[in-house]
């Protein structure tokens, strides 16, 4: 059969051939390897300094709310620029963009997560920490892990596909990176303590939704149950996240923060000249 | 036969393509040429469907519109820098694009020829810039394309896998293939090249063969001839049809 008169799989199929191999290769990669140990350096040492489960994990809370999104945005995107010129040949292939990108996408995605949840659940693993008390919160604090890898390789595919410079694109991560990691918590604070006296709660829960690390935050907060810590706050927000219901919100409002990026960068990525 | 025809492009307000019409014979190999700036690589893209144009079509010998991506199934494409994932072997690589064309039965006559089975086995990061462009012709050649597109092919190999790289060229363009090329490498333009496509400021100045840019420009070498051209303010072809006419006279003298 020539090249001409062949028949092309499926947008699934070939999203598929392009994720398994870009996974191998982002699973080889060192900074990947190195990331696992790192979280699961820290997990095993919050276990051993904290003496129990659920302490460890309010400690583990904070580093994976800080490290997860670094490295799925900044390292992500910095992967993304470098495979630049390959992902150019691919679209040279009979291959339609919109599998291409959901297939560069998982493809970078999935090994994130299984390196987030190796090296975030392996400490407690080897450690036999997983006692009652432990166990769901672990749970959650690894769907919530896993929401946030997707949202910031979202936001790195966005940022790749919207600035072509790299240099620039990789200060747009940092910055986008530092925004949401450190700068608008500083600036919530600011506005409640400026408006301290005025009902602003509902207010900071809609700021809360407006940053997914966070949305994150709030969610494993309640649960591990330390709202009682955050006062009158802390009651607004368990009454909003607290419930069953309200997780279910919280983690779908999560999820917006994964779709609306990816559809963004796809919808960009379709479009666009290379 | 591939036809481009009105291919206009810019890029915010800079017009790079003002309306390409050319179209490319089968087995016949045609260099574009120009200064940098010209649009070469801009009309590259638009025929490997990378860039869109604004307006205009390419379309491929069966009639397919090259933006189709079932299309491209028949574009073979070696890029100027080749560049593959760190990680995976070579092997890896061949294996992932031959998925992509699970009815073709791949073409290894230029692996063997290579001599890259041994090379296949590494992580693409270990092998030489060489080794790399060669596993990149491979890739080009590998599923019997009806459209080759070089872009500068040979830089980086050594002058033996030069030499078989010009030898596959060619018995691609005797079995049919139509063959675009870019390069800087005149001599290697006078060794391939059966035609020319002459590009200044996103027109076509000159298409035709190598004998008749010779003449027009009555030059005995084609670095005089280029650099007639790049020197002489010519008209704009509105429509040239390489192959069609092995020797046409399409040079086109300024108005005065």
């Amino acid at each position: 059969m020539t090249a001409a008169s062949m028949t092309v799989p499926g947008t699934a199929a070939l999203a598929r051939i392009i994720a398994v191999h870009q996974s191998r290769d982002v699973l080889r990669k060192r900074w990947v390897i190195a990331y696992a140990i790192v979280l699961a350096v820290t997990g095993d040492l919050l276990l051993r300094l904290a003496g129990s489960g659920p302490s460890a994990l309010v400690s583990l809370l904070n580093v994976v709310l800080l490290l997860v999104p670094l490295i799925a945005l900044i390292l992500g995107s910095a992967s993304l620029y470098s495979a630049r010129e390959f992902t150019e040949l691919l679209l040279a292939q009979p291959i339609p963009r919109r599998a291409l990108f959901i297939g560069l996408y998982l493809g970078l995605t999935l090994p994130l997560m299984g390196a987030t949840l190796a090296g975030i659940a392996l400490p407690f693993l080897l450690e036999r920490a997983l006692d009652p008390a432990t166990t769901p919160m672990l749970a959650l604090l690894l769907a919530v892990s896993i929401l946030l890898v997707g949202v910031f390789t979202a936001l790195a595919f966005l940022i790749t596909v919207a600035v072509r410079d790299r240099a620039r694109g990789l200060g747009v991560a940092i910055l986008a990176w530092l925004a949401l990691g450190i700068l608008y918590d500083g600036v919530v604070l600011a506005v409640a303590t400026v408006f301290r006296d005025w009902p602003i709660e509902r207010g900071m829960l809609a700021a809360m939704a407006l940053n997914p690390i966070d949305l994150a935050r709030t969610i494993l907060l309640l649960r591990l149950d330390v709202a009682a810590l955050m006062g009158y706050t802390g009651a607004v927000f368990r009454s909003a996240f607290g419930t069953t219901a309200g997780l279910l919100i919280a983690l779908s409002a999560l999820a917006a923060w994964i779709l609306v990026p990816w559809w963004l960068a796809a919808r960009s990525f379709d479009r666009r000249d290379f | 036969m591939i036809q481009i025809r009105s291919v206009q492009k810019r890029f915010g307000r800079l017009p790079v393509l003002r309306g390409i019409d050319l179209a490319l014979a089968p087995g016949r190999v045609t260099a574009i040429v120009g200064p940098n700036a010209a649009g070469k690589s801009t009309l590259i893209r638009c025929i490997l469907g990378l860039t869109q144009p604004d307006s205009g079509s390419i379309t491929l010998a069966d009639g397919r519109d090259v933006r189709l991506p079932a299309a491209r199934a028949a574009i073979g494409y070696m890029p100027q820098m080749p560049s593959f994932p760190d990680n995976l072997t070579g092997h890896e690589v061949l294996v992932m694009l031959d998925a992509l064309r699970p009815d073709v039965v791949p073409d290894n006559t230029l692996l063997e020829r290579f001599q890259l089975a041994g090379q296949l086995d590494k992580p693409v990061r270990t092998l030489s810039g060489g080794t790399r462009q060669k596993l990149s012709a491979v890739i080009a050649f590998r599923y019997r394309p009806s459209l080759l597109v070089l872009d500068e092919p040979t830089a980086g190999l050594d002058p033996l896998a030069a030499s078989v790289f010009k030898s596959a060229v060619m018995a691609a363009r005797d079995a049919g293939t139509t063959i675009l090329l870019t390069t800087h490498v005149v001599a290697e333009l006078a060794v391939l090249a059966d035609d020319v496509a002459f590009l200044l400021d996103g027109t076509i100045r000159f298409a035709g063969s190598v004998a008749a840019l010779l003449r027009e420009a009555d030059a005995t070498t084609l670095d005089e001839a280029l650099a007639t051209l790049m020197q002489s303010p010519l008209e704009a072809i509105p429509a040239a049809a390489l192959g069609a006419q092995a020797d046409i006279h399409v040079v086109k003298e300024a108005r005065a």
